[in-house]
């Protein structure tokens, strides 16, 4: 299959190096103490997040830092075939593992200690790279809550199809069974805290695969961080201070 | 940036799901033509400069059916668009490749415009639309587009025969014109013959000709519809298969179905039902009292086209084939085979065949169209008709025809000319023919392939004598033992003395995996050619010729860089230790297989390189001992050698390849090399290493041998490749030859050992048959086959000094190449096969001579003989053409034919004397006769 055509154009019309659109949102879940909707390109995802609150299970307690809990799941309509998602499969268990693990190295924890937070979420609609779209999705979540971090985490994905290094796939070249890295970092740190592939790659080309993904992140960044400032604009525009 | 939706609705496994995809429109695609003034960047400009020469714009049709126009070079400055790319990639993947080798080739200016992906050009699929419309009108949107960016000074020309689609352009201000219409306009009348005419509709009805009433007879059946052929094909009423027509009897075809696990043979064009050899086709079986009758059909038929004289097979793949034997023995009543008929055809094969005109008179009428009848090289294909007004410059041409439809009504199918290779019987016209069937791309290797090569002259540098993974071996008295005159020599060997009485034994390889790197333009080249090529006049090579004769062939003197396997053996063979390395070595004589025989055989030498050959000679001869006590078999093949004038190169002599000592010794310590070589890329990469297999025969296959074996007394035990081995040895008839005959009947019954990837398929299944080794793969010769180039890079990987290259994690891809190595192999002992047969012609066109002949096999009207002396095998006939062959009988268990007074009598294996002359039975198709004497 050609994922890529001779005049450089992948299926969708993207260039290899091109990431999908990105659009994201804040405060979507009013319930929740921080929310935020992400989508790449067709991917959508939302995260809400809870806490720092009291610890739910007394023997789960930490008392020099704070409890992260993360559970993912996907809507049931999310992908073409409408099908009774079960929660707690080895997919979701271990992406969520994945985001917890992820999110827990960027948060302040020592801050809050005798605390829990939990970070709910939810894909929308899934096109490829949902493991990288929910993690920016509970970053903007976390940052929306207000919870100290040291850095924003931002993911991405990239893959290696018809020896060509390609940016953000979506579902159709997830699928083709060439390798998938998907990275997370933090920007200004300029340190990984997520790294993972499927498949095999040569050690040279993997490494321009994964600086491809490391780009695709700090793209991500620029993004989220303007939504960001709009959103504190907003905020402070509400609250009456501006102007 | 625009971002746009499409949706779609897929099934799958008969659900139906919405498929959402999204479809980014862009602004920066630009439109190719290098003059554009609105900011469209060119890197490299793609569409003509001038201004004056017309920008074409084809529609999908135009490029189905008109692609060998096209390929002309007076077709050009070509605007291909994205949607008619992914139209034609749908319809016919063959097509869809030419095109892009077109888009591709940097002297023809064919530009691909993404349309789809241009902001401004994209078409959405209005309601009620069908696809095609949309298709025909996202053309014309993109051909307005290119007028209105150009402005009107250029002229772009929008090519369609689709008539609806011409008028809706003219309206809408796009100039637009038919394909004949703008080659007329062109002035090369020749170009018309390559238009392929339109089967119906579209263009003018009265051009088409060929309506005469007495030929407007329905011949063939209605091909079923394809929803009819899906459902039959569910319910198991048809049957799905590829059709192979018999290389031997075009009126036979088999088709292998999954379905009921069996072929399923057609007899008769009528049953084949206009279905091409390779198409894919959907069957029905005949009902079972119906499968016997056919046969005198095919008999009658068989009259038509009798056998012509060919080279001898050299393995069942080149045989013909026996399948049943109701043919010889009708009273036998063996459950006879399913027989059935055409009634769909799923996939066509069609591509383009070498051939020439039937012989006809010059029509009344000169100068205009005429209708020609070709005659393809390949017997499996049937006459095409062909339309052409060069008729006189084409009758004693060998042209290249390409099929373009076949309807009901017409006997044979319709083509159209597509170019001339030369005149018939010229040597290098026929050697063209040769290449051009077996699909052997002879063309020079391109600029980008040249570049890769190191600059010339090449010299062993001190890097690759200090690289610590590359050994020195200087020292050792290596030499090489070929063919006369072998440039390309790729494995040379040495022989040492140990102080404790052992032998070290090295096989030292050219190392051209140093020169040829994965990836490279020149490792694409090679890994496409597979193979080089040997015909009997010439050499088609895989690698560019500096590094075949030069730089990678261990020519004696010099220092080369090789790849060599290293034995400790004891003086009985024994192999003590093993090691593989890179290494420099300088070989001290390149013999050949004469001188290297005359060396070992004149004890008047003692000189070191002398005494070395003969310890070589003595263990490869215990190794071979040992080799066939394992149960190798020794086959015989009938290989013949030409001799060649080297000024006319018409062969001067033919004469049987003469087999001798030393042949045996170097191929002995090559398969030693061989399977040790195996071992270790096999235990270190168990899923992707390149092997090479022989299956054991079936009983099926033995089966002619087992009957002629039978017929003159003599049983063969097939049991196991050891017992034949012995059985074999057993053989002794009255005269020295029969044993060899014996072999070359039994080694006609094998099919031929084939690449393969060691994650398809099991352990056992990695047996080589004739070898009679578990395990085997070719190391030896990476001058000449790119298996070995691919067998190098495994070896070097696994001694750690390399990385493996990415190819080898991909299996599907590694599959397709040694898919694409047995093919090319094939083809290469095609082409070698026919180029022989071509000079045999040729040799004898000069001298009628009388020879013994050997009885291979009982007809009913003749038999077919095997001459050894020349290596051809042909049919000779007792009775006349038409004749049934009334006063001869055919005993069939004891596989004679006799006269009915019993006065002459004639039996399978015995000896005739044969004159063979050539004759010319028609004009410029001359072919060889043999005939009693």
């Amino acid at each position: 299959m050609e994922y890529v055509n001779p005049e450089g154009l992948r299926l969708d019309g993207r260039r290899p190096m091109e990431m999908r659109q990105l659009r994201a949102e804040i405060g979507v879940v009013s319930r929740a103490d921080g929310s935020a909707s992400f989508e790449m390109g067709n991917t959508k995802v939302i995260a809400a997040v809870y806490g720092p609150r009291e610890v739910q299970n007394r023997s789960q307690q930490m008392n020099d830092q704070a409890l992260v809990r993360c559970e993912y799941s996907m809507a049931n309509f999310s992908t073409g075939d409408r099908r009774r998602k079960t929660k707690g499969d080895r997919r979701s268990t271990e992406i969520s593992l994945v985001i917890r693990q992820t999110m827990e190295a960027c948060i302040l924890t020592h801050l809050m200690p005798r605390s829990q937070i939990d970070i709910y979420v939810q894909v929308l609609q899934a096109d490829g790279g949902t493991r990288s779209a929910c993690i920016n999705a509970a970053t903007l979540a976390l940052a929306d809550a207000g919870i100290p971090m040291r850095d924003l985490v931002t993911s991405c994905s990239a893959g290696y199809l018809n020896s060509t290094p390609l940016l953000d796939l979506n579902y159709l070249e997830d699928s083709a069974g060439g390798a998938d890295v998907t990275v997370g970092i933090l920007p200004k740190l300029d340190k990984v805290t997520l790294l993972q592939m499927d498949a095999k790659l040569p050690m040279d080309i993997f490494e321009n695969v994964m600086q491809l993904a490391v780009e695709g992140c700090k793209a991500v960044e620029s993004h989220i961080r303007e939504i960001l400032l709009e959103n504190a604009q907003t905020l402070v525009i509400r609250q009456g201070y501006g102007s | 940036m625009l971002k746009n939706k499409a949706f779609s609705r897929q099934t799958r496994q008969g659900r139906i799901i919405k498929e959402v995809r999204e479809h980014y429109l862009r602004d920066d695609i630009y439109c190719g033509a290098p003059y554009c003034k609105n900011g469209c960047k060119v890197s490299s400009p793609c569409l003509s400069d001038s201004h004056s020469t017309t920008i074409l714009v084809l529609d999908t049709n135009v490029v189905l059916n008109q692609i060998d126009l096209l390929e002309n070079q007076a077709i050009d400055n070509v605007v291909v668009l994205s949607v008619v790319l992914s139209e034609v990639k749908n319809k016919n993947i063959a097509v869809y490749n030419r095109l892009r080798a077109l888009c591709s080739n940097s002297l023809r200016k064919f530009f691909v415009f993404s349309n789809e992906n241009h902001k401004d050009t994209y078409v959405k699929a209005m309601a009620g639309e069908s696809p095609n419309d949309r298709n025909d009108r996202a053309i014309r949107v993109a051909a307005k587009w290119y007028q209105d960016h150009l402005g009107s000074a250029v002229s772009v020309l929008l090519i369609t025969n689709d008539r609806e689609n011409k008028k809706k352009a003219i309206e809408e201000g796009i100039s637009a014109e038919t394909v004949e219409c703008y080659v007329k306009s062109l002035g090369q009348p020749e170009l018309l013959d390559l238009i392929v005419q339109p089967p119906s509709e579209d263009i003018n009805m009265d051009d088409v000709q060929d309506l005469r009433p007495s030929k407007r007879k329905v011949i063939y059946n209605e091909h079923k519809p394809m929803s009819e052929i899906t459902s039959g094909l569910l319910r198991g009423l048809l049957h799905q298969g590829k059709l192979r027509v018999n290389r031997f009897n075009p009126f036979e075809a088999y088709v292998g179905s999954e379905s009921i696990g069996d072929e399923i043979i057609i007899y008769g064009r009528a049953n084949m039902n206009r279905a091409f050899d390779g198409d894919v086709v959907a069957v029905e079986l005949l009902p079972p009292e119906q499968w016997h009758e056919e046969k005198s059909l095919a008999l009658a038929d068989e009259d038509d086209e009798e056998e012509d004289v060919h080279l001898a097979p050299n393995t069942a793949d080149d045989a013909p084939r026996v399948l049943n034997q109701g043919q010889t023995a009708p009273e036998e009543m063996k459950p006879s085979r399913p027989t059935g008929c055409v009634v769909g055809i799923i996939k066509r094969n069609w591509h383009s065949y070498c051939g020439s005109l039937e012989p006809m008179p010059m029509p009344a009428g000169d100068g205009g169209r005429a209708h020609a009848l070709f005659v393809s090289k390949d017997r499996r294909i049937p006459k095409i008709r062909i339309q052409t007004r060069q008729l006189g410059n084409l009758l004693d041409k060998r042209i290249i025809v390409a099929v373009d439809s076949w309807d009901r009504l017409s006997r044979y199918p319709t083509g159209h000319y597509v170019r001339t290779i030369g005149e018939i019987g010229d040597r290098d016209t026929e050697t063209e023919v040769v290449l051009i069937e077996n699909d052997i791309d002879a063309r020079p290797f391109s600029a980008q392939v040249l570049a890769c090569l190191p600059p010339l002259p090449w010299s062993v540098s001190s890097q690759d004598l200090t690289n610590p993974i590359r050994q020195d071996l200087r020292h050792l008295r290596v030499c090489s033992v070929d063919p006369p005159g072998c440039r390309d020599i790729d494995d040379a060997l040495h022989c040492m003395p140990l102080s404790n009485g052992n032998f070290e034994v090295g096989v030292h390889i050219a190392d051209v995996t140093n020169f040829v790197h994965p990836g490279t333009p020149l490792d694409d080249e090679a890994s496409q050619r597979g193979t080089s090529v040997y015909l009997v006049e010439r050499r088609i090579d895989m690698l560019p010729k500096p590094l075949t004769e030069d730089i990678c062939s261990l020519r004696s003197d010099v220092e080369r860089l090789a790849f060599s396997v290293i034995w400790e053996m004891t003086p009985d063979a024994e192999i003590i230790s093993i090691r593989y390395t890179k290494s420099v070595i300088k070989s001290c004589a390149a013999l050949s297989y004469v001188e290297a025989q005359a060396r070992m055989d004149d004890s008047r030498l003692v000189d070191l390189l002398t005494s070395d050959l003969r310890n070589l000679n003595g263990l490869a001869k215990i190794m071979r001992q040992r080799r066939i006590d394992r149960g190798a078999l020794t086959l015989a093949s009938a290989e013949v050698k030409f001799q060649i004038d080297t000024e006319t190169h018409d062969p001067l002599d033919i004469g049987m390849y003469q087999i001798r000592e030393a042949n045996q010794m170097v191929e002995e310590f090559m398969l030693a090399a061989n399977v040790a070589v195996a071992e270790k890329i096999l235990k270190h990469f168990p899923v992707c290493s390149l092997l090479r297999r022989h299956p054991s025969p079936t009983k099926e296959m033995l089966e002619p041998l087992l009957r002629t074996a039978e017929a003159v007394g003599l049983s063969l035990d097939v049991t196991s490749s050891k017992a034949l081995a012995d059985s074999l040895d057993l053989a002794k008839g009255d005269d020295p030859y029969f044993n060899k005959l014996i072999r070359i009947l039994a080694t006609r019954c094998m099919t031929q050992a084939v690449y393969f990837c060691s994650g398809d398929l099991s352990p056992p299944e990695y047996l080589h048959y004739g070898l009679a080794s578990p395990l085997y793969t070719h190391f030896t010769s990476p001058i000449r086959r790119y298996a070995d180039v691919i067998v190098h890079r495994l070896l070097a990987a696994s001694l750690g000094s390399y990385q493996l290259p990415g190819v080898f994690q991909d299996r599907p891809k590694l599959t397709s190449i040694s898919d694409n190595l047995n093919y090319r192999h094939r083809n290469a002992q095609m082409a070698s096969r026919a180029s022989v047969e071509l000079h045999t012609l040729i040799f004898f066109r000069k001298r009628p001579t009388d020879t013994e002949a050997r009885i291979v096999k009982i007809r009913s009207n003749g038999f077919i003989v095997f001459v050894p002396k020349y290596g051809i095998e042909g049919p000779v006939y007792l009775t006349s053409k038409g004749d049934n062959g009334g006063e001869w009988v055919v005993d069939e268990k004891q596989q004679k034919i006799r006269k009915l007074d019993g006065s002459v009598s004639y039996c399978v294996l015995g000896t005739v004397r044969i004159h063979m002359e050539v004759v010319e039975p028609q004009p410029n198709r001359p072919k060889l006769q043999l005939t009693l004497v």
